[in-house]
């Protein structure tokens, strides 16, 4: 295996990072929260997003997709990390677009996939119920009525779930909660009778729906494959999810940590730049090493993930769970780094402070995958 | 079949002709670690063979030139020479700091002289080299170092002090920094030298650790004569010599390591004591588990990169640190995990494995200080890499 990108990807990273410094700096993030934005995300952007060939990046080549992998589309990721870009990237690619790969019906796959490629459709994937992520603790019952399924329940965290043309949601036929058996994935249309799609808004100006089902009558053809078995690869791909979390959380990271690098060489006290000082730099020198252990760490997931390892997902956990923790200590030490200007709004990094945290959360944070680790390492 | 693929296929033929079975196993303790010089010993017979087998093909020192009792490789051919070894898992047939460290330096800055006198018998395995650089007053500031040489005709007399020196009770010669210039400021008066350990003046002294017995010394010189030709590089210019050195250092290391300086396997270690241990422990395994994981897939890609020609000189700066660091916090945690049965280092009523993890528990602090504290690292880090004003 190498850890490092090939051309192809490298252009990929290098085109994203372009298009995303003109497009949609961090700037374009704060408009988009202060005009209290209904949608989230920037129609517009997301157009020559599509047009950039990213929602095609990990789809198959029979669907219009580009088969560049998880590689290149992780340094795609870590690209939005550092201009905060909002896209339903993740939702509707790596999530529902994974999903339907996975175990769509050849009408589901021909439907909604080119669609999804080419930047036309946006899907959701409604999972969470608990306040921590947890995949087994589902809840809402799908039960068979009359010859046809029957929802009712309550969804949380769902991300991009309020402008999402169809959510996939994860529904418990079978076993109680906290089983892995017994879970099934459906294809729901929000505009559904008995569907009630409530948009929030997260702390980092992006949203994340909370999805009542009440009475929700769908038909076998809604069902992503067979029932009771969803578990599997729904957790496959959530693991490529962590990763490209992951990857968009070194974005974060990186963008925040040069920041404060470059504040700790201008900022002047005592008559001399604070960066001189041993404590500071012993800080700073340590966040730099917790960087390239992320980076070394991530890039095996990524790789692990195109080339479908037996240790892609304890390689998602050790990803998503270094990702997770250097997040909080580096953001921490990024805003108490700025001094007093760290904690105005003015200056970005609680942009990026607020962002990190919901991206910690969002499938998995730092104890939740130790814990998944120590299980796939058999203690 | 290219040149390359007729070597390789010779070298291969060659090492499954003269590598006995049992030097293709991996070393389980420091005691297989063979080092040259006259204090030689061999655990085994199999050890002897493969020992001299290497030295008479030439191949302690392949890539030197055959006139210094090298194997006269390029390159390339060495390449497949540790290639070939790694592929059959053969030891290493000598830990030797004198071909791997001072050898490098003397055939890029060694008169003929020192290169007939000191490459050949090094290329032999006939004599040990030790390091002195430490002083009690000179460690993480190295260039304090205040080990006097005075010139008087043609040797210099030396008077001082070094410690820290590994096995320098067992070596035969020393390269070592000493102030000839006690005037001029502290990194232009100071030279590197070669002195004879059986020289009259020189005195050993083993130091005993926390952990108990060691490989480290402190080394007493008493008005030793030195020969003024022992200088290498020049009188006064001894500071840059060692910074050349130094840049050997990550290649030797990492062959002392490769051979497996004695380590535990963290998980298999603590299985039996992390039963029943609770949710807090698995946590804190599974968290150095992960860290160790991330440290070898960062050794991975500093090695893709290496190989891709990529600029490594931040990422290589991390690399010291994070394994000294790591090694110590895992016999930390493993002798917390085993609790009171992890505080013996000796005699009944203990495992193996509890003494060993008490021991190295001890033994890794040095880790962390040795060859560049943390400290130094991270001021490296800081100013170096990521530029902050000094």
């Amino acid at each position: 295996m190498t850890l490092l990108l090939n051309d192809e990807q490298r252009m990929l990273r290098d085109s994203a990072q372009e298009f995303l410094a003109a497009r949609s700096p961090v700037s374009a993030l704060r408009a988009l929260r202060d005009r209290r934005d209904e949608r989230g995300y920037d129609p517009e952007l997301w157009h020559e997003v599509a047009g950039l060939g990213w929602p095609a990046a990990v789809l198959p080549e029979a669907y219009g997709g580009l088969g560049v992998g998880y590689k290149g589309l992780g340094a795609v990721f870590e690209q939005v990390g550092r201009t905060l870009a909002a896209t339903p990237l993740l939702s509707t690619v790596v999530l529902g677009g994974g999903l339907l790969t996975e175990s769509g019906s050849a009408a589901q796959r021909d439907l909604w996939l080119p669609r999804v490629a080419a930047g036309e459709a946006l899907l959701a994937l409604a999972l969470e119920e608990a306040p921590r992520h947890d995949p087994t603790r589902v809840a809402l019952r799908a039960t068979r009525v009359a010859g046809r399924w029957r929802l009712d329940g309550e969804k949380q965290f769902v991300l991009d779930g309020h402008v999402a043309e169809r959510l996939i949601v994860v529904a418990r036929t079978a076993g109680a909660l906290g089983h892995r058996a017994g879970l099934s994935l459906f294809l729901l249309d929000p505009a559904a009778p008995g569907v009630r799609v409530e948009r929030t808004w997260m702390v980092d100006s992006r949203n994340a729906a909370r999805v009542h089902l009440e009475g929700v009558q769908l038909g076998d053809e809604a069902l992503i494959g067979p029932p009771d078995e969803a578990f599997a690869v729904l957790d496959r791909v959530l693991d490529r999810a962590r990763a490209c979390v992951a990857a968009e959380l070194l974005g974060v990271i990186s963008e925040a940590f040069e920041r404060t690098v470059t504040y700790l060489k201008e900022r002047v006290q005592f008559d001399v730049p604070i960066g001189s000082f041993q404590a500071l730099q012993h800080r700073a020198a340590r966040l730099y090493v917790e960087i390239e252990l992320l980076r070394s760490s991530l890039a095996a997931a990524l790789e692990a993930a195109d080339a479908g390892r037996a240790d892609a997902a304890t390689l998602a956990s050790l990803a998503k769970a270094r990702a997770s923790d250097l997040s909080e200590k580096a953001l921490n030490e990024a805003v108490q780094m700025h001094g007093g200007v760290g904690v105005t709004d003015d200056l970005d990094i609680g942009l990026f402070l607020k962002r990190a945290r919901v991206l910690q959360q969002t499938f998995g944070d730092g104890s939740y995958h130790r814990d998944r680790y120590a299980h796939l390492r058999g203690f | 079949m290219t040149e390359s693929d007729t070597f390789r296929a010779e070298v291969r033929q060659w090492l499954e002709a003269n590598c006995p079975a049992s030097m293709r196993t991996p070393i389980t303790s420091a005691d297989d670690m063979v080092s040259g010089g006259s204090s030689i010993s061999f655990r085994t017979e199999d050890h002897r063979v493969w020992f001299e087998q290497m030295r008479d093909r030439g191949w302690f020192a392949p890539g030197w030139p055959k006139a210094y009792g090298g194997g006269g490789l390029g390159p390339r051919e060495q390449q497949i020479l540790e290639q070939e070894m790694r592929a059959l898992g053969c030891r290493q047939p000598q830990y030797n700091l004198g071909i791997w460290m001072l050898g490098p330096v003397l055939l890029e800055l060694g008169t003929e002289e020192q290169k007939l006198e000191h490459l050949v018998p090094m290329a032999r395995g006939e004599v040990r080299w030790c390091q002195g650089f430490s002083e009690p007053n000179a460690g993480s500031d190295l260039a304090s170092l205040r080990t006097a040489a005075v010139r008087d005709g043609d040797d210099f007399i030396v008077t001082g002090q070094k410690i820290w020196t590994s096995h320098g009770d067992k070596a035969d010669w020393m390269y070592a920094l000493v102030r000839t210039d006690p005037q001029a400021k502290k990194h232009q008066g100071i030279s590197f030298i070669l002195l004879d350990m059986r020289s009259p003046g020189v005195t050993v002294r083993p130091i005993e650790l926390i952990s108990g017995k060691s490989e480290f010394c402190e080394v007493f010189f008493d008005a030793v004569r030195v020969p003024a030709r022992n200088v290498v590089g020049g009188v006064n210019q001894g500071w840059a010599v060692a910074k050349k050195l130094l840049e050997h250092e990550r290649a030797a290391m990492s062959r002392f390591s490769e051979g497996g300086a004695p380590s535990l396997d963290a998980l298999a270690t603590a299985a039996p004591y992390l039963v029943g241990a609770g949710p807090v422990w698995r946590d804190r395994m599974a968290a150095a588990l992960m860290d160790q994981q991330a440290f070898e897939l960062t050794v991975h890609r500093l090695r893709d990169m290496m190989l891709a020609r990529q600029d490594v000189s931040g990422l290589s700066s991390i690399m010291k640190l994070v394994q000294t660091e790591q090694e110590s916090a895992k016999y930390e945690l493993l002798q917390q995990l085993m609790g009171q049965r992890g505080l013996s280092m000796e005699g009944d009523g203990f495992s193996t494995d509890e003494h060993a993890v008490c021991r190295l528990w001890l033994y890794t602090k040095s880790y962390t200080i040795a060859g560049g504290a943390s400290e130094i690292q991270l001021n490296i880090i800081a100013r170096r890499v990521l530029g902050l004003p000094t």
